[in-house]
């Protein structure tokens, strides 16, 4: 593979986001609309396509920035191209049709950086988002890539990388938040001639999709923060751990590593520093438990991927028994800036006991769907309205769940909460890996704590008993909550349980999965209450607890439910209140759906 | 491909900072050609063709090319603008591409605008 080392110049630069999002879009395709055009209007000397990673604003996909001038285009289809390039590159104006409108205005806003999805953004491990090219190392390596592995393997020694790190105060970013340079210090002291520097990057939380986009978006810095990881613990050998479901990762991984092996940057004698260094991708299957990382481990020795009791600590005894280091994809992203910048500039963002930034993936019933990286300590409601642009469909704000099926939710209440390790854990959810699911009225508490459940008694490996048999029996409970059957005294015992869950189990996945049982009967009891003591559903999610009959007294008379009936069940004449036929309803509950009053029963 | 030095990453930095200055921002000069159709009628893609050869040429990492619609004028086309940063633009008419050669050489790279071929220095009033 032969690295351009001279650059020709162009005039301008697209730069077309290939993340998973907009690959699903169709991005390739408008790819190829774009360099068919190009060539026909005799611009490709002039103008350069760069297929890049995840640009953030995956709702939009999809999505083109334009330099030099900076401009955001949105929802791109290959059969608008001919008309972008004759007004973009050879009429320089910004084509109107593809700009960006925020929800509640109409003006559009062409520059990227203006629109506050971005704007309220600080990219520190996404630096490099939307500015290179992914499969490019020279790209990289034009914005001071590797410069921070060149720093540290020959001006550093491993005790001053080591206090580097720790005096950043950077902490793990797959959860649980433990200090990135304390856990490197760990393993520098022990001896051992065999060591391994380990990245995760088993991203399993439902609605998480921050690492997925760092490997695909920039699979150099994760490569260079563990170089810099392993010469601070002496290893010589390192694997990537990678669900085999993110084709895409793994693919720009093993072009980055074999890019790197290729041109001295991995392999022996990285730089000529005489510092040796393998890595290879190791997929796993996709078990949620893999994330944990004892299982992790044992996933890669090719064993069942099962936790086992600590300690020993990996950072002792990890893989094959040898001393390890495993960090999360994000916390190595994040440190060649700190080796190339300094501690200081790294804890000049963010709070007292969570420093830099945090990356965010923003889903649910929001606006502005996508990636997000903001300052620790950014108020949630900035987060969710601010650069998520507020709820959907002029609904109302009610929870949010951080840290997946491990973490809680927060409700209306604390949505002025600064988002950092400590004051994320005091509302009862965690930071987590950075997934963040917002719910608008329309979502049923108890309905949402049963999903997540669903998804951990599936996952749970079944190795220690209250995970096993505790998550299942909470399933069960759930289950006949939701299905109008919950009886007196459930909410004591699914409280009670959570607790022994939590305190007996194993692994992270049994202790922190009682979490959104605990965090939605905390801030929403009374919907439990409605659904055990009044058999109701207050946001009219559990089918079996809806009657589907029109309340006259709410209802305005607006036949949206009835446009809305797929059955021919619903009843309504112009200025009549609706009326649902209960022979031919299929209770699919568009008719819900569709009535903004709540005038469904 | 021989392996890199701490040395080649310097020099890879250097050779692709024209593409990365592009987008980062922070340029010394805006080069716009003016390409309504009256531009592209009289020449301007010529001209176009000019600026690019010439920034090739030149090497210069701090100079952006942009394109827009007609300035207004239409009769003396084609026309280029050129605006150094902390200064008020200045636009070129009826241009050929010796014209703009020799614009390129004293404005973009000397720092000077061209008085015989200049029509104009300052912004339009918008509103």
């Amino acid at each position: 593979m032969e690295l351009d080392i001279v650059e020709t110049t162009y005039r301008s630069n697209i730069m077309i986001c290939a993340g998973t999002g907009c690959v699903a879009n169709g991005s390739l395709k408008v790819k190829d609309a774009l360099e068919t055009e190009l060539i026909k209007r005799n611009l490709h000397n002039e103008v350069k396509i760069v297929l890049t990673g995840c640009n953030g604003f995956c709702a939009k996909g999809p999505v083109i920035v334009v330099y030099p001038e900076d401009i955001f285009y949105q929802l791109v289809k290959p059969e608008d191209v001919p008309h972008l390039v004759e007004e973009h590159f050879i009429k320089g104006r910004p084509v109107e049709k593809f700009l960006y409108t925020p929800p509640t205005e109409k003006k559009t806003i062409p520059v990227m950086n203006e629109i506050p999805f971005f704007k309220h953004q600080v990219l520190r491990a996404l630096r490099n988002r939307s500015l290179i090219d992914a499969e490019k190392m020279e790209e990289y390596i034009a914005r001071d890539g590797y410069l921070a592995a060149a720093k540290a393997l020959t001006e550093m020694t491993p005790e001053q990388i080591v206090n580097e790190v720790k005096k950043s105060g950077l902490r793990g970013r797959g959860g649980a938040g433990f200090l990135t340079g304390l856990k490197w210090e760990l393993c520098a002291r022990v001896q051992g001639d065999v060591k391994y520097i380990l990245c995760n990057g088993d991203e399993g939380d439902p609605g998480a999709f921050m690492d997925r986009s760092v490997m695909e978006a920039d699979p150099h810095s994760v490569l260079e923060g563990m170089i810099i990881a392993a010469k601070a613990i002496n290893a010589h050998y390192g694997y990537i751990y990678v669900r085999a479901e993110y084709p895409l990762a793994v693919h720009r991984l093993q072009l980055a590593i074999d890019q790197a092996k290729e041109n001295g940057l991995l392999g022996k004698d990285i730089l000529g520093t005489g510092y040796d260094l393998d890595i290879e991708i190791y997929q796993g299957a996709g078990a949620f438990v893999c994330g944990e990382e004892t299982a992790l481990m044992a996933s890669i020795e090719g064993k069942r991927g099962m936790p086992r009791p600590k300690p020993p600590f990996p950072a002792v005894k990890g893989l094959w028994m040898r001393p390890s280091v495993l960090n999360n994809v994000e916390t190595f992203a994040n440190v060649p800036p700190i080796i190339l910048n300094g501690a200081d500039w790294f804890a000049s963002l963010g709070t007292e006991k969570s420093k830099g930034t945090k990356v965010f993936a923003l889903s649910g019933a929001l606006n502005n769907i996508g990636l997000v990286e903001v300052p620790m300590g950014t108020p949630l409601k900035t987060i969710i309205f601010d650069i998520g642009g507020g709820i959907k469909n002029n609904r109302k704000f009610k929870a949010v769940q951080m840290g997946g099926p491990s973490g809680g939710c927060i409700p209306n209440s604390l949505i002025d909460t600064p988002v950092d390790f400590e004051n994320i854990n005091k509302t009862g959810a965690i930071m987590g890996s950075g997934g963040m699911v917002v719910m608008d009225e329309t979502t049923c508490m108890p309905a949402m704590a049963k999903f997540f459940l669903e998804f951990t008694e599936d996952e749970s490996c079944g190795k220690c008993v209250p995970c096993r048999i505790g998550n299942k029996t909470l399933l069960t409970i759930l289950t006949r909550i939701t299905n109008g059957e919950g009886r007196e005294g459930d909410l004591e015992l699914l409280l009670n349980l959570s607790q022994q869950i939590k305190d007996t189990s194993l692994c992270g996945l049994g202790q922190t999965s009682p979490n959104p049982v605990l965090t939605t009967i905390k801030y929403f009891r009374e919907e439990y209450e409605a659904h055990i003591k009044e058999h109701k559903c207050p946001a009219r999610v559990c089918t079996p607890l809806v009657k589907f009959v029109v309340d006259p007294n709410k209802c305005k008379k607006c036949g949206q439910c009835f446009k809305a009936c797929p059955a021919g069940a619903l009843k309504w004449e112009k200025g009549q209140v609706a009326y649902i036929d209960p022979e031919k309803c299929t209770k699919c509950k568009s008719c819900i759906k569709a009535c903004r009053f709540w005038s469904i029963d | 491909m021989a392996k890199l030095t701490i040395a080649d990453l310097k020099k890879i930095k250097e050779n692709y900072h024209a593409n990365q200055a592009l987008r980062e921002g922070g340029f010394r000069v805006k080069i716009t050609v003016h390409m309504g159709t009256c531009g592209i009628a009289a020449g301007a893609r010529g001209i176009m063709n000019v600026v690019m050869e010439e920034m090739a040429k030149s090497n210069l990492k701090d100079v952006a090319v942009t394109t827009s619609g007609c300035a207004g004028l239409c009769s003396q086309e084609p026309m280029t603008t050129i605006e150094l940063s902390g200064e008020p633009p200045v636009k070129y008419i009826s241009l050929t591409e010796d014209k703009m050669r020799k614009i390129f050489a004293e404005h973009v790279i000397g720092g000077k605008p061209v008085a015989d071929f200049a029509l104009v220095v300052g912004h339009e009033t918008t509103y």
